[in-house]
């Protein structure tokens, strides 16, 4: 499962700007709201579902070199998170779905 | 051309992050340059009173498809290939070019960015555009292949000059010669300056990656130093600075700050203790891990604090032989 068909099936906004993302992989997923948690928890390559919605997401996205970030409940990013996670290459992705949901979604998709 | 047939036989590969930055930077250089870095200087023009069959001729030898008109050194006009079968058709080569050049003349200045031309030809439906500077005289003349040219000159010029620049930086241990060579890079740290948290640590990250480091060396560096960043940022009373000496074997870092100190040491590492303020946990900060996290990806570290005065944080990573930086064999060789 490529991350352009995630972003399809789920039907996920891309607030970054667009990468080849059919040729990205993810290699699983971590849910926490806690920085220090995705850090010690998430692994290269992978979705992190979360909450938050400001800048220091993408520092957290770019030091574990997470696929993307998913930001749930439609929480936005302001426009000043979008450009750091732009100058650092960091996907930033939201969905409708709270983080449960979505997370069960990616499950079944096979992110495991 | 054989850049131009490494991208295309790139074409077949999956696109990496690398590559997608790299289709981002044509873009941003066709922006950043101009007309004059990129067209043709050494422009060939024909007078208007010229036989056609003459401009024919230096088509022909020149092997290009149009010239422009030139009358007292001011564009008259441009004749094309196409202007050339017309006079065949009508056997009418011996007639003067402006009989037959076209005076409507499309032309782009010379410090406008190379998107502008681009625009130009795909507006207008021209292969050439006659370039003129801001008295209107012509300086040159630009193709869409010079566009392309232009833009894969500089992409090999940025490529060349970051591979120098990962070059220098990686051979930095093995160029210098002494007894014990170490790089210290320092960083002021602000307390409550959410906004910039993570930089200090990006920055680190990126310089251990140019001097060669690999990439798990890198982000377990990256980690340990953003936790440590993100505690001088949260708890200190005036923030603090962050110390890295990297050295062929070891790499130490070191935060200090002036307060207000730790008062229990022996909790303060504990897995999931925390005294960040409701404010600061709902960032997502204070799960009480940073200490934790920033124990797993050294090999030492010693957390020194006094109340009132202030902590001092010190990691060190003792580098595994794969992972040292490589230093000068024989220092008595060099001169």
């Amino acid at each position: 499962m490529n991350l352009q068909e995630i972003i399809t099936k789920l039907d996920l906004a891309v607030l970054t700007h667009p990468k080849p993302f059919s040729s990205i992989h993810p290699t699983g997923g971590y849910t926490s709201d806690l920085l220090s948690c995705v850090i010690a928890g998430a692994k290269p390559g992978n979705l992190w579902l979360t909450i938050q919605a400001h800048n220091n997401i993408v520092a957290v996205a770019s030091l574990n070199e997470l696929a993307a970030v998913i930001v749930t409940e439609n929480a936005s990013p302001d426009a000043a998170v979008i450009e750091k996670a732009n100058d650092q290459g960091v996907t930033l992705l939201v969905s409708r779905d709270n983080t449960y949901q979505l997370a069960g979604k990616l499950w079944e998709m096979g992110i495991r | 051309m054989s850049s131009l047939q490494e991208l295309q036989g790139r074409k077949g590969r999956i696109i990496t992050d690398k590559d997608a930055r790299e289709i981002s930077r044509v873009e941003e250089l066709s922006y950043d340059l101009k007309v004059n870095e990129v067209m043709t200087r050494d422009v060939k023009t024909v007078a208007p009173e010229l036989p056609m069959s003459n401009v024919l001729e230096i088509l022909r030898i020149g092997r290009i498809s149009g010239v422009p008109v030139v009358q007292n050194g001011e564009m008259a006009g441009i004749l094309s290939i196409e202007d050339i079968v017309r006079a065949m058709e009508k056997n009418d080569l011996a007639a003067p070019v402006d009989k037959y050049m076209s005076r409507r003349v499309v032309s782009v200045n010379n410090y406008d960015s190379v998107v502008k031309a681009i625009e130009t030809f795909s507006a207008n439906r021209k292969g050439r555009l006659p370039v003129v500077d801001e008295n209107g005289k012509l300086v040159g003349i630009i193709t869409k292949g010079d566009i392309t040219r232009g833009i894969l000159n500089a992409l090999q010029r940025d490529y060349h000059e970051e591979e120098l620049r990962r070059y220098r930086a990686s051979h930095l241990f093995e160029d210098i010669t002494s007894d014990r060579t170490s790089l210290i890079l320092r960083y002021d740290i602000k307390a409550r300056d959410y906004l910039n948290g993570g930089q200090a640590s990006s920055h680190i990250k990126r310089a251990l990656l140019r001097l060669g480091a690999t990439p798990q060396l890198a982000r377990q560096c990256g980690i340990a130093i953003y936790e440590a960043e993100m505690n001088l940022i949260i708890h200190t009373d005036h923030g603090g600075t962050i110390r890295v000496q990297i050295e062929p074997h070891r790499i130490l870092m070191q935060t200090t700050d002036d307060g207000p100190g730790i008062p229990d040491v022996t909790k303060a590492l504990t897995p999931g203790w925390s005294t960040a303020t409701q404010e600061v946990r709902d960032m997502g900060f204070g799960a009480g891990m940073g200490l934790v996290n920033i124990q797993r990806c050294v090999d030492k570290m010693t957390l020194d604090s006094t109340l009132g005065k202030g902590t001092k944080l010190l990691m060190e990573i003792i580098l595994r032989p794969e992972e040292r930086f490589k230093e000068t064999d024989d220092p008595e060789t060099v001169p």
